[in-house]
């Protein structure tokens, strides 16, 4: 590296101002408003700063604020019960998607090079396509009378009831999140070096051992990146629960949404909130660490 | 030699695909159905597309759609650029992990989250809140998404040739326009596609920040999804589709013959 003017930093400075006014404070906002109580007001929730009393209007909104709400997220149980059944969503359906991503992404590394380039090209294009629409589509396959207990009654089987149900919410999260898995599984196996297979049968490994001693083991950085990408916004995630599950689906994304828009009940959006970035702080670091640790490899 | 696809490879990449893209055919091919129940099958037609002609609201929305797409992909390009060129070529300055986490973070926080954060940041400071709020919002979560794709394709770039030209007496600032800047184009190109398609997706953030009159496309499509599955939003689910898989597909066929004859 060598020596650069430090007027560079400058222009780079415009990203990170953006994104501390538009992202990183808005988060103490979101916690002070935690703090707060829900009030018939427009906006509706108090105590409000009041900077024309100066010093005493600080004190007085630092005495209207407590843990009332986080209290209220304790001892009711639907709060709880939609963390729990948060986590238990995004962690099933990760391990689904970890069982079906890996056989594909370990396929398309097999390809030959220029098919591999077009397959690539075929798993990244639903991830262009809208989220809501690729949701949508399956709304017509998994009604009452849609495509999918059509097909099942050209076949003579009985129809299945999977609208509104948890197995919905199942199915719409593995099939949006699946190229999150894929891609990030396809670019570690793709460069694994061949000729350590090689070396292992040249010691006696069957192909099946091969995989589970050389292949596997060294493709755990792109089975944690691709969890990880599909396990964080997964918990919170909220237009798959809300269009394929039912109403006794619980999520949080779900909970925040409905907290905020049907009950005007900011100050519970808010907690609630705060509760979910508190559960994906960990995970996110970790994400970030690995994200930083891969592109350090590239340079 | 790499070993060839077995059987089994083949079947999980061949059934992987039809899980894909099954859904998304069966949605465009519904498009052109006469009847007006979606699921059953009444002869081709193309009535539902002449219908959302018709449509003022939905037309409306695609208008505050393309409107907010452009202009806050454009912003969240430039600004997603300056943040990759800092990234990478700023070695280790003190608060570079706060800085890499403000643009990995947002690529997995869940969206209700930012959408919340961002509504309350426009109340707190009294702004009325429309086109202009969307917008803003798209920008910040679109940034870091343009930010991790040219900061892929500048960590590949040869600085030397930033530094020759240096020596030959240009700025800092001609030597990127004049040098870097061409270099990168592809990924910048890239960047601001996945900007504009990300926003015209968006549904969470843009519910959480839209005012009177700032209703998106999403918005319109979620609002009569709720009321049931409609032919019409097939329709424009599929002009949708079909806009982002041409860009995508002619970005991506444009890179290969690049690629073939340099």
């Amino acid at each position: 590296m060598s020596a650069r003017p430090p007027r560079r930093g400058l222009a780079a400075l415009a990203p990170f101002l953006w994104l501390a006014v538009f992202f990183a404070f808005p988060f103490l906002l979101v916690a002070k408003l935690s703090l707060s109580d829900t009030a018939l007001a427009m906006p509706p929730y108090a105590p409000r700063l009041d900077w024309s009393k100066g010093l005493q209007g600080l004190g007085d909104f630092a005495r209207g604020l407590d843990l009332q709400t986080y209290g209220r997220l304790v001892t009711d149980r639907l709060y709880v019960a939609a963390y729990l059944s948060s986590l238990k969503f995004a962690g099933i359906a990760t391990a689904i998607l970890l069982m079906i991503g890996y056989p594909i992404a370990y396929g398309m590394s097999r390809c030959p090079p220029r098919l591999r380039q077009a397959l690539l090209m075929a798993v990244i294009l639903p991830f262009w396509t809208s989220f809501l629409i690729r949701i949508y589509a399956w709304i017509a396959i998994l009604k009452p009378g849609g495509l999918l207990n059509q097909a099942l009654g050209l076949l003579g089987l009985p129809p299945l009831a999977l609208m509104d149900t948890d197995v919905a919410v199942y199915i719409g999260l593995v099939y949006a999140y699946l190229p999150f898995m894929v891609l990030p599984l396809y670019a570690v196996l793709e460069r694994q070096d061949e000729s350590l297979l090689e070396a292992a049968a040249d010691l006696g490994c069957t192909p099946r051992q091969a995989f589970w001693r050389v292949t596997f083991p060294l493709s755990l950085p792109g089975v944690a990146a691709g969890a990880l990408l599909c396990l964080i916004p997964m918990i919170g995630e909220f237009v798959i629960p809300d269009l394929l599950g039912g109403s006794g689906t619980l999520m949080l994304g779900k909970t925040i949404w409905t907290e905020f828009f049907a009950n005007r009940d900011w100050p519970a959006a808010s907690a609630v909130a705060i509760v979910l970035l508190a559960t994906l702080i960990v995970p996110i670091a970790i994400y970030q660490r690995q994200q930083m640790k891969l592109l350090e490899a590239d340079r | 030699m790499r070993r060839g696809p077995s059987a089994f490879n083949l079947a999980s990449v061949i059934l992987g695909l039809a899980f894909l893209y099954l859904p998304i055919v069966l949605l465009v091919v519904y498009s052109f159905n006469a009847s007006r129940l979606v699921t059953v099958w009444g002869g081709f037609s193309t009535r539902w597309y002449a219908a959302l002609l018709q449509d003022q609201q939905m037309l409306d929305a695609i208008g505050v759609t393309l409107r907010v797409g452009v202009v806050s992909a454009t912003l969240a390009t430039v600004l997603g650029t300056l943040a990759a060129v800092a990234l990478t070529r700023a070695g280790r300055f003190r608060g570079r992990l706060v800085f890499s986490g403000m643009i990995y973070a947002p690529l997995v926080m869940p969206e209700v989250i930012l959408g919340l954060s961002l509504l309350l940041l426009f109340v707190a400071f009294g702004l009325p809140r429309g086109v202009w709020t969307v917008t803003v919002s798209h920008a910040t979560m679109t940034l870091c998404y343009a930010a991790v794709v040219i900061q892929a394709r500048l960590i590949g770039f040869d600085r030397s040739l930033e530094e020759a030209a240096r020596d030959l007496g240009r700025t800092p600032v001609q030597a990127f326009l004049e040098v870097t800047l061409p270099n990168i184009a592809p990924a910048v190109a890239a960047a601001w596609m996945l900007a504009f398609t990300l926003s015209l997706d968006d549904l969470v953030i843009a519910s959480f920040t839209s005012g009177p009159g700032s209703t998106t496309l999403p918005m319109r499509i979620y609002s009569q999804v709720r009321l049931g599955v409609s032919p019409e939003i097939n329709a424009v689910s599929t002009l949708l589709i079909g806009l982002v898989a041409t860009g995508v597909i002619g970005a991506y066929l444009v890179q290969q013959r690049r690629r073939a004859n340099p």
